[in-house]
């Protein structure tokens, strides 16, 4: 479980987030919606420690991520995360950028961190990529691919921050089946999105974020079909 | 005896097959030199690149000054006055050991900006892609950043070592024979300046060429990723 409480973000004299409370459920899928700079990412980024917090608390499976006597590099072990940038590793073939952390962060042996990233990379779609360098793949696959490499950490939670806006739009279909198939495995996600369809179809609750507050949380059937706030019915009705 | 002294007399005038081993022995100075201090040069360099890509800035700033000074001055004034510091303080120092420390010197600071780019060349988001795995920071430094850092910053250090190995001439000054001390005192010898400066600069071409042609190689691998 993941409890954010009170949560207050500055960036110098910049208040990005003004106290936000959220609950995360074991298995449960949250989409955070809000527009550009309301701080849906840097909500991400303080749950896993990178990047540090002015007030309030995160706990992670009981855990206060900023507590100073926190081991964060454990921590995030079990907090895997997937970026808007691709962020594969250019230097490393698909399989070598799964296989990295596993082997060095886990201690498995070279054969077993091979095993769990031809594992996780067949489990994306990419079992016919294994020696492929992330320069010769599309951004659908190098996103998958930064799925796949979260995965073979085997985290209990996963963090994804607009994965598919530097996406081509014909790309974006696939990454997003990627992340519905991981829901229906009853991952528990975290997922901050543009994609008002894939909050309404795969989320259990849907957050909309504004300047810096939950403005309103709850199912997708009231957030996105009737919001009750006049703020979150604008929002909807600029993205659609 | 009329026979060794027109030896005496040819020896001094004419280039001799002898000296062609004089000269490969001077090579020879002139490899150890250079290793010497490319290679311990670059390890220092690369550290003082870590400092400057990543401590704060006072540190930066204080380091930067340092490795200017030594960047703006000329090599050989810098070895001429090294060299003389030493007596004064009653530490004489070999040629050899003072043309060393000075281009080792020389050497990483050169290398100190080379490698600071190299580390900048990740982006900050790949980094936290590894940090957010669970990698420590000097997981995330030994296998994401230096890879991607040291493909980003070998064309430059390529051409670092490449000056310094003739750079390495003026240690010359202090007396030390390398190849461009031996060349002279064959010219003064002998005079014939074409021939043995031909031959001096064959040389040169020879220990340059393999770096050239390995880092050439290397950045062909490495273009695939």
């Amino acid at each position: 479980m993941i409890e954010i409480k009170n949560l207050k973000k500055s960036f110098g004299e910049l208040e990005v987030l003004k106290g936000i409370d959220l609950t995360v459920a074991q298995g449960e899928v949250i989409s955070i919606i809000g527009a550009s700079g309301s701080g849906k990412s840097t909500m991400l980024y303080c749950i896993n420690g990178l990047e540090d917090i002015q007030g309030g608390q995160i706990l992670v499976d009981g855990v206060d991520m900023h507590a100073r006597d926190t081991d964060l590099n454990k921590m995030r072990q079990k907090i895997g995360m997937v970026f808007q940038q691709y962020n594969a590793f250019p230097h490393l073939t698909t399989m070598e950028n799964v296989a990295l952390a596993p082997r060095i962060v886990l201690g498995k042996s070279r054969e077993e961190a091979r095993d769990i990233a031809a594992r996780q990379l067949q489990h994306v779609g990419l079992g016919d990529k294994l020696d492929v360098y992330p320069s010769k793949m599309s951004g659908g696959q190098q996103q998958r691919l930064a799925i796949a490499r979260a995965l073979a950490m085997e985290p209990s939670y996963m963090l994804f921050d607009e994965v598919t806006s530097a996406l081509d739009p014909e790309l974006v279909g696939e990454v997003l089946d990627t992340m519905q198939l991981l829901s229906e495995e009853g991952m528990t996600m975290l997922v901050v999105t543009h994609e008002i369809g894939f909050a309404r179809d795969v989320s259990d609750r849907v957050a909309y974020i504004h300047e810096g507050r939950v403005e309103e949380i709850g199912p997708p059937s009231q957030v996105i079909a009737e919001p009750q706030s006049e703020r979150t019915k604008q929002f909807l009705a600029n993205v659609r | 005896m009329d026979n060794s002294a027109t030896q005496v007399i040819s020896f001094f005038t004419a280039f001799r097959l002898a000296d062609l081993w004089y000269l490969g022995q001077a090579a020879i100075n002139t490899i150890i030199i250079s290793v010497l201090a490319i290679s311990i040069g670059s390890f220092f360099g690369v550290i003082f690149g870590w400092i400057l890509a990543e401590f704060n800035r006072y540190l930066t700033v204080l380091l930067n000054l340092i490795l200017d000074v030594f960047r703006s001055i000329p090599l050989i004034i810098q070895l001429i006055l090294f060299y003389n510091f030493f007596p004064i303080i009653g530490l004489p120092l070999k040629p050899f050991t003072a043309g060393t420390i000075v281009l080792t010197i020389y050497t990483s600071s050169l290398v100190a900006q080379v490698a600071r780019s190299g580390i900048q060349a990740t982006p900050v988001p790949t980094r936290r892609a590894g940090r957010s795995l669970g990698m420590t920071y000097f997981q995330d430094l030994r296998y994401v950043v230096f890879p991607i850092g040291l493909r980003a910053m070998l064309p430059a250090w390529t051409g670092v070592a490449l000056g310094v190995l003739k750079d390495s001439a003026l240690v010359s000054v202090l007396g030390f024979v390398e190849l461009l001390r031996a060349s002279q005192i064959l010219v003064t010898r002998t005079q014939e300046p074409f021939i043995i400066l031909t031959i001096v600069g064959a040389f040169y071409f020879m220990l340059s060429y393999p770096i050239a042609r390995i880092t050439d190689r290397l950045e062909k691998r490495w273009q695939n990723d």
